[in-house]
């Protein structure tokens, strides 16, 4: 089937309002009426839980945290793009929505994007007016650095926790609609199905995470804002929560899950120290402003770093890529790190490392300056690897760090299930195959503040509220899926536990669906997962009961969804015969290495319907079209 | 490493809870102490027994979900680091851990080592925000913040809402998390609208919370893995005196 993404007609710069024109409204006295579910509450789910809650429609705002305030949004480090152009350096609406199409390596929707770009400024002015403290200058305004993929410094940051001011506002925005009655919060809850109703999203059914009740609850729409399936890596720097399973779940009721093998290999990680490690450590992007990196020219050189004169250093990425230099973007500076060490060239114990080094600003800006922009970022990595970066360089390695598939969605963010809507990083729109730094914030925060508003009224006002309670058979129906499932993890009582099958999927996947991809490598990861998980259920031993907090019947749950999950990603970097941005197949590359597209055949979006456990995912295809950019060889020498 | 856990065990929030002895073996010193936790889970489940019930999430010191006392100290011995970061080479190997859960009045139990701190959200919807409506709001920079206060509201909003600094206390006061939100909107001008009703009503739901009164322990920024200082609790004060002195309670 070629699935319509329903794009406005007209220039890209006036779609949105033309959209906005069109849509129907849901009156002020009936918005009260409609009672919308929001499963998340990081930066997409808060804020627009709050948003919607502040129009008046009735909110129900679930997490499986203890408090709405910890969702990994959070950790996000670096900062928030917008193309205000306060620094006059050459910024515009059309330039950062150039950059982020571009730098998604013509992958992303055009339409979606230039909308993204437009509303990018608003965030800024709402993030301040909630007070959100944006790094300033001295003169009292608002602070820009520069992230990887552009030339301009248009990223807004709040030191080196730019997620979890920009969280923190979204969720006090949440809060006061929580003191005002229009949102009840669900924490320790977690959504396990998505409810149908004559083919339209009706509700959720969850698992009270401390009772360990399983109920529906019923509404007239349902927003998805569950983040990324990083995890599927098991080790990557998501929280240890972060999970598919709510959109997994989605995908098995029939929403089409979108370009599943686009994923992001974050350049600066903190290296693997041991086997036992559970999560994998990010080093911001923006220390790239200031950090260069370099492994030495030399195989197996295991001289201190200090030992190695300047001559003796290979600097690859200013090397290879001269006009971005170190702040290349993730998917290539990720690429250069493996190359390098595949050549025997990476550093530390592991050989699996490069160095990030800041000697050299540290000479030209003092020490005072670094610890002023990075001091949290470089208490972190002591703490974790006992170095002290201001003296030793930092190592650093690639890893799993955001996912740019999702649920497919279209212009207005609605799935192909009608009542169904998937905001942030659980969507798939706006990235294309590699997502820029500083992006994904600004996405969250457009889609609940400044596009579901409108998007989902248009939904609304075509169906009657409350016309499905939770008493429809349904509901009783997808409650007893549930609780059979919970029964079955506890009753396999097998010999190894959640996390031994985890780490195998993990490894699976990071061999053979990570950084570089091949037929071979891909056809094996697809014939190991589907023996892995016939094992799992088989020998998982998941101890406890349903009717308690059980934390490891929740992971149980969400691994036996990755289990099936890999196979799909697997499948779809199969399929995708070409490379573009996080998905690089070695067998279609350009003579120096770079990322081989392919336009003619592969410029549409995949997104794949579920058919059976064990059978093949059907595909349907979205091209992608490109009225205002002409897709280009993506060059960053 | 090899270690002895003393831990913290409780069924349900209304069930009687004991001290437990279980072996840590074969720790690496680079291990986080969760991944320690971690460790001994795996074994405890192997052996057929009910693993440790512990929050946590992002496991990077940022989404405050962790949660332990380790011997008598909020988030354990190290300075300005939550329990995620605390790695395993700051102990030595035939040490003796005590491990247990926050302990407030205002922090029922849940199980073993988690607690409820939805009271610290309860807080925050007593007034921890500006009222900004979305959409509408003036540019960034059509108001000017002094760099300073923007600095000083930064260092208040850090705090990641862990609740250590309410454990540590022998009051159990939250004085210090409910004064860095006060502090972080107090020293913005975008905050200054609301500043009087925000400071009573917080204070007021601190209170009906079961939250006790500071007495200037300062145990709270000892044991704040941000780093939040006391002399935001003063803030506090001055912002409720104003409060008061302005008619608004």
């Amino acid at each position: 089937m070629i699935l319509d993404g329903k794009v406005p007609p007209g220039p890209v710069a006036e779609k949105w309002d033309k959209r906005r024109q069109e849509m129907k409204l849901v009156n002020p006295a009936n918005k009260r009426k409609y009672k919308i579910i929001v499963v998340g509450t990081g930066l997409a789910g808060a804020s627009a839980a709050a948003s919607l809650g502040e129009l008046g429609y009735n909110i129900e705002a679930f997490c499986y945290q203890d408090s709405a305030r910890r969702a990994h949004s959070i950790a996000a480090q670096g900062g928030i793009n917008a193309a205000k152009n306060y620094p006059n350096d050459g910024d515009s609406i059309f330039r950062l929505f150039y950059d982020t199409v571009k730098g998604g390596d013509f992958r992303a929707r055009e339409a979606n994007v230039y909308r993204l770009a437009t509303v990018s400024n608003n965030i800024i002015d709402q993030c301040v007016a909630q007070g959100v403290p944006f790094a300033r200058d001295y003169a009292g305004y608002l602070d820009n650095r520069s992230f990887g993929g552009a030339q301009v410094s248009r990223t807004f940051y709040a030191r080196g926790q730019t997620g979890q001011q920009l969280l923190l506002g979204a969720y006090s925005a949440l809060s006061r609609q929580v003191k005002a009655g229009s949102v009840k919060l669900y924490p320790r809850t977690e959504m396990l199905d998505l409810v149908l109703v004559d083919g339209e999203a009706k509700g959720i059914t969850v698992r009270d995470l401390v009772t360990g009740e399983i109920r529906s609850h019923a509404a007239d729409a349902v927003c998805l804002c569950t983040g990324g399936y990083g995890n599927v890596f098991y080790l990557s720097t998501n929280a240890m929560g972060c999970n598919v399973t709510a959109t997994y779940r989605a995908y098995k009721k029939g929403a089409f899950f979108a370009n599943p093998c686009y994923t992001q290999i974050h350049p600066t990680c903190i290296p693997v120290s041991g086997d036992y490690q559970s999560k994998l450590t990010l080093m911001s992007e923006s220390l790239r402003n200031d950090g260069r990196v370099w492994v030495p020219k030399a195989k197996g050189d295991v001289r201190p770093p200090g030992e190695i004169p300047e001559e003796e250093r290979d600097y690859y990425l200013e090397r290879k890529y001269p006009s971005f230099g170190n702040l290349a973007p993730r998917d290539i500076a990720s690429r250069a790190a493996k190359e390098v060490c595949d050549e025997g060239r990476g550093i530390g114990s592991s050989g699996r490392g490069v160095y990030l080094d800041f000697a050299a600003s540290i000479e030209r800006l003092g020490e005072d300056v670094i610890r002023e922009r990075y001091g949290n970022l470089f208490e972190m990595y002591e703490r974790i690897t006992d170095e002290d970066a201001y003296k030793r360089p930092m190592r650093i390695y690639p890893a799993p760090h955001y996912t740019m598939g999702g649920l497919w969605v279209d212009y207005d963010l609605q799935s192909n299930i009608p009542g169904l809507f998937v905001l942030g990083e659980a969507n798939f729109s706006d990235h294309g195959a590699n997502r820029l730094g500083a992006s994904a914030l600004m996405q969250g925060l457009a889609d609940g503040y400044f596009v579901i508003p409108y998007t989902i009224a248009n939904y609304l006002a075509g169906t009657q509220a409350g016309k499905v309670g939770a008493d429809h058979g349904e509901f009783k129906k997808s409650a007893d899926d549930v609780a059979l499932l919970t029964q079955k993890l506890l009753a396999v009582n097998g010999s190894k536990t959640v996390n031994d099958f985890h780490r195998e999927l993990g490894l699976i996947m990071w061999e053979n669906v990570g950084m570089a991809r091949n037929e071979e490598g891909l056809k094996k990861a697809l014939s190991e997962i589907p023996v892995l998980r016939a094992e799992f259920w088989e020998n998982v031993k998941v101890p406890g009961n349903g009717a308690d907090l059980n934390q490891e019947l929740e992971k149980a749950g969400r691994v036996a969804d990755f289990l099936e999950f890999g196979e799909l990603m697997a499948r779809d970097a199969l399929d995708r015969n070409e490379s573009c941005g996080g998905h690089f197949r070695t067998e279609y590359q350009t003579p120096d290495g770079e990322a081989l597209r392919d336009d003619e055949n592969f410029s549409y979006v995949s997104a794949w319907a579920f058919r059976g456990v064990d059978q093949a995912p059907e595909l349907h295809q979205e091209p992608l079209v490109f009225e205002t950019v002409q897709p280009s060889v993506r060059s960053y020498k | 490493m090899n270690l002895i856990l003393h831990v913290w065990r409780q069924g349900r929030p209304d069930a009687p809870g004991r001290i437990e002895q279980y072996p840590a073996k074969d720790i690496s010193p680079d291990m986080s102490f969760l991944e320690m936790l971690d460790v001994v889970n795996d074994e405890l489940i192997k052996n057929g027994q009910e693993p440790i019930a512990f929050d946590h999430d992002c496991r990077e010191g940022i989404c405050g979900a962790c949660s332990q006392v380790i011997n008598g100290l909020a988030h354990g011995p190290q300075e300005l680091t939550t329990v995620c970061q605390l790695h395993m080479r700051h102990f030595r190997d035939g040490d003796t851990i005590y491990i247990e859960p926050w302990r407030s009045r205002a922090f029922p139990v849940t199980k073993d080592l988690i607690v409820d701190r939805t009271a610290m959200d309860r807080i925050i919807q007593g007034g921890g925000y500006t009222s900004a409506h979305t959409g509408g709001c003036a540019d960034g920079n059509a108001v000017m913040i002094p760099k300073e206060d923007a600095d000083t509201a930064m260092d208040a909003a850090q705090c990641i809402g862990c609740g250590a600094c309410v454990a540590a206390c022998p009051n159990g006061s939250a004085m210090l998390f409910t004064s860095a939100k006060v502090s972080h909107l107090a020293m913005l001008p975008q905050g200054q609208v609301e500043a009087t009703k925000r400071v009573c009503r917080m204070t007021e739901v601190m209170k009906r919370e079961g939250f006790g009164n500071c007495t200037n322990h300062y145990e709270c920024e000892a044991a704040c893995p941000k780093g939040i200082r006391v002399k935001f609790i003063a803030k506090l004060n001055r912002e409720y005196l104003k409060a008061v002195r302005s008619g608004a309670k």
